[in-house]
């Protein structure tokens, strides 16, 4: 499935689609699903559909509606609208609904909720039945815990209890495993390590997953695709890079990262901005004004301004390997780049300022009107078509 | 240690007599009993007044935990008023041809009116300690394919273990050091035989031996509760839960759920208010005179009002010590304070009676040692529950005080105390509370002439003048429920009544 370079149909259609297409072979397919608590809308016409053996990430703000679904899935809460259907069989909305012991979906808690009462064996085995006990320790040998089996869950780290409650879920060789902010309870260093960790885990495990997190970075890492939500309604599914360089809405482009909006005018094949005009060849897009979507790293510094735009560095930010570097264009209007940190711009200093020409997203309103792919370095397209 | 003028062969002698061996066998069967029937009792109610959803759960919450105000010999009085031979029930029966109950004396009557008036303990510690349960860890054993009865088998009743426990502690010390229900009862237990050998006879080393002995059961108890504790860890990362916990639906279940909280209350609560209001409005008729009563409830609140001030003033620096000062020393003080939890009243009583008639002849049969006696009794309720709210406030706002320059007596006064203030109430409340209802002591310690509440019922019941103990009865419920209710109230009074026994 390619991307049309215009206008994409409403999101709406777009879930349908994907539902009606792979809806026999889902591990997870919902469709249509809304939630309500009291005035509150929790989710409004939510449309995912999870292949199995994928990783997919809820991506978005608290109070967006991710736990909700998430708990919609697992059975703790009642769709009021639309169905639900695990591995093809159907456990929520049209006048069924499976209770969450019978979903063979087990949740990991952001607290992880390990019972304080049994060991980490116990644990491990509570899911699966008393016979099995070659599953646990083969399911702790996966996560790496062999060993630890005969301790409680408050002598183990965090990292450890992390991974107890993966094993937990894992044990029963369950058909999709639901993570509501897994590394939330982690401490930063921690938490990078532990993210690759899980995600080699349940690869390992063969297992399907759809995991909850406010985190673009968390999202990035371990998902196969990111479902951007915002007030209980998805505003974008698609892989990590499309989320980050090919953003439908302004909110997607904004949550995911630093965006620029520089306004930008369309004619006869063009698109002008304050930084150039460059050629843009989409016929779909009217002319008139518009707004072209830059990500810092697609802002070029040239560090000894010539002819063509230029720009006054206003503030510099170490982060390490890049400075961010804000700069006052002529318009006045001040954007963010990154430069390598090698390199020592101070306030004041006068600067060229352009922009990579071969990735163009173009914004009118809250949306995207038009995009031109990037290429890497072998030509092929980021687009997943 | 009045005991040791017996000399050795003398305690071997009351040991070993069959008479004390039948006591030790008689009250600890009684205590089993009654502990295993007001867990059975309480458990099934808590779970059902906080999780599930039984019509007029709110005001059930309140009426099965009201029995606490009824104190144990007023229970026994309403039911030998009721069941006794002449009683209310016999009377109606009479006409029928009935000649004969069952009797309501010894055992199982004593067992009865216990358990009606102890299950509260149990129930209040338990429905705190459900309402603190994580309710994730009931999710996750769902998500994980396990049904309601397997979860609530594997996973909530193992958290509710240490709260199962320490309220059966409470019971059983209660049934341990109970006077007043097996005194109007007849059941031979260890506090009504030390009464009955001090009053009785002048044989006071005996009674002073079975104090001992009590003693000894009691720490028994202690210990048996300590090992049942276990070793896993029982914690709670975030405390009060973000989610409401979920609510289990009755269903069928609905109607005989609210039969059985009808039928507790009614015969725990209805049935005891309603018999002394009989009573009550029969003496009336009679025209019993009703002014003593209100003397005897002046007397009640102003002893137990001053016993629970002393309790929290004495209870105060040892609790800032043991939360602020955490160590060995402070440990160990705390420790002591807890000394009073594990001694009967009539243990305590008789000791204060020996030490005042010997060493301080002008404190002795005053008030003030009575209400001296109460502040030892009830110590651990005050320290509990100041100990409780000083914990909740965090060093770091007294730091923050003082680094904005405020001294520390403002700060104390500023920031601590407003703070602790509801823990302290709390605290004060449940020692009035106990104090009011409190017997073998104040029998013991009252000045001559001196009559409260509790010893107008207990001289009248005694003399089977049922008439002359209904309105100080009802005195003494009315006011003791004030204090009940405000606890159950303000939300957090739950949690405080652990100290309660």
């Amino acid at each position: 499935m390619r991307l049309p370079a215009a206008v994409r149909p409403a999101r709406r259609d777009a879930g349908d689609t994907l539902a009606a297409m792979d809806s026999h072979a889902a591990a997870v397919a919902c469709r249509h699903v809304g939630k309500r608590f009291g005035d509150v809308v929790a989710l409004d016409d939510v449309s995912v559909t999870v292949q199995a053996g994928e990783i997919l990430a809820l991506l978005g703000p608290s109070g967006c509606g991710k736990t909700t679904f998430l708990r919609v899935v697992a059975g703790f809460e009642r769709a009021d609208e639309g169905t639900v259907a695990l591995d093809g069989r159907p456990v929520d909305g049209d006048g069924t609904f499976v209770a969450p012991e019978r979903r063979r979906a087990p949740l990991v808690f952001q607290d992880f909720a390990l019972f304080p009462h049994m060991t980490v064996a116990g644990n491990v085995a509570y899911g699966i039945g008393r016979g099995d006990r070659d599953r646990v320790g083969e399911v702790l040998r996966l996560v790496g815990l062999h060993g630890l089996q005969d301790r409680y869950p408050h002598e183990l780290s965090g990292g450890q209890q992390q991974r107890v409650a993966l094993a937990r879920a894992l044990a029963p060789r369950p058909a999709i495993v639901l993570l509501d902010e897994p590394f939330s309870n982690l401490d930063a260093d921690l938490r990078a390590r532990v993210r690759g960790e899980v995600r080699t885990i349940i690869r390992a495990a063969g297992a399907t997953a759809v995991f909850v997190t406010h985190d673009q970075s968390e999202a990035f890492d371990i998902a196969d695709r990111i479902a951007v939500m915002r007030a209980g309604r998805i505003e974008q599914i698609g892989r990590p890079e499309e989320i980050y360089h090919v953003p439908e809405t302004r909110f997607v482009a904004d949550f995911v990262g630093r965006a620029e909006f520089l306004p930008a005018t369309v004619h006869d094949g063009c698109i002008e901005t304050e930084l150039g005009t460059v050629s843009f060849d989409a016929a779909t897009v009217d002319t008139g004004a518009a707004e072209l979507m830059l990500r810092p790293e697609d802002i070029i510094i040239i560090e000894r301004a010539g002819d063509g735009p230029a720009g006054e560095v206003v503030e510099r930010r170490f982060q390490g390997p890049v400075n961010e570097l804000v700069v006052r264009l002529a318009s006045g209007r001040t954007v963010t780049s990154v430069h390598s940190s090698q390199t020592l711009f101070r306030p004041g200093d006068r600067i060229g300022v352009t922009f990579a020409p071969d990735h163009l997203v173009v914004f009118r309103g809250d949306r995207r009107v038009a995009w031109m792919p990037a290429r890497d370095r072998t030509g092929t397209d980021v687009d997943p078509a | 240690m009045r005991s040791w003028g017996l000399g050795a062969s003398g305690v071997w002698n009351t040991v070993a007599d069959a008479r004390t061996v039948g006591l030790l066998v008689r009250t600890s069967l009684l205590a089993l009993a009654v502990t295993a029937s007001a867990v059975v009792i309480a458990v099934p109610l808590a779970w059902l007044t906080t999780r599930t959803d039984l019509p007029g759960r709110r005001a059930w919450t309140v009426l099965t935990a009201l029995p606490l105000v009824i104190p144990s010999y007023i229970g026994g009085y309403v039911f030998v008023a009721a069941l006794g031979p002449r009683g209310i029930v016999q009377g109606w029966l009479e006409p029928l041809g009935v000649q004969r109950l069952p009797s309501i004396y010894g055992f199982g009557g004593a067992w009865l009116v216990l358990t009606l008036f102890t299950y509260p303990y149990v129930l209040l510690i338990v429905r705190a300690a459900i309402r603190g349960l994580d309710p994730t860890l009931e999710e996750a054993s769902y998500s994980l394919g396990r049904g309601r009865r397997e979860t609530l088998r594997r996973v909530v009743l193992p958290q509710l273990r240490p709260a199962i426990v320490a309220g059966s502690l409470l019971v059983a010390l209660y049934t341990l050091h109970d006077f007043g229900a097996v005194s109007l009862l007849r059941f031979d237990s260890f506090t009504r035989a030390i009464y009955l050998n001090y009053q009785a006879s002048f044989d006071r080393s005996r009674a002073a031996m079975l104090g001992v002995m009590l003693v000894a059961l009691t720490l028994i108890v202690l210990v048996l509760e300590a090992r049942a504790r276990g070793r896993a860890a029982f914690y709670r990362r975030h405390p009060g839960g973000r989610r409401p916990p979920p609510q289990m639906s009755l269903g069928r279940w609905r109607g005989p759920a609210l039969a059985a909280c009808g039928a507790i209350t009614g015969m725990a609560l209805l049935l005891p208010v309603g018999i002394v209001v009989y009573w009550l409005v029969r003496a009336a008729g009679e025209g019993e005179p009703l002014r003593v009563a209100f003397a005897a409830a002046w007397n009640s609140v102003r002893v137990a009002g001053l016993g629970a001030l002393i309790a929290l003033v004495a209870a105060w620096p040892v609790a800032v010590l043991g939360v602020r000062f955490p160590g060995r020393g402070a440990r160990t003080l705390e420790r002591a304070s807890y000394v009073g939890y594990a001694l009967p009243g009539i243990v305590v009583a008789l000791s204060l009676v020996f030490f005042g008639a010997r060493y301080v002849p002008a404190l002795y049969q005053t008030t003030a040692m009575l209400a001296f006696a109460y502040a030892v009794l009830f110590l651990p309720q005050a320290g509990g529950a100041l100990r409780a709210s000083l914990l909740q406030v965090d060093p770091h706002l007294e730091e923050a005080a003082q680094s904005l320059g405020s001294s520390r007596r403002r700060t104390a006064l500023r920031i601590v105390l407003p703070l602790v203030r509801p823990g302290a109430l709390a605290g004060l409340a449940l020692v009035f509370l106990t104090a009011m209802k409190e017997l073998p002591a104040t029998l013991l310690l009252s000045p001559t002439g001196f009559s409260s509440l509790a010893t107008e019922v207990w001289s009248a019941t005694n003399a089977a003048s049922f008439g002359r103990a209904a309105l100080p009865a009802l005195l003494l419920i009315v006011l003791a429920s004030g204090p009940l209710a405000a606890l159950l109230l303000s939300g957090s009074g739950e949690r405080r009544l652990r100290g309660d026994r």
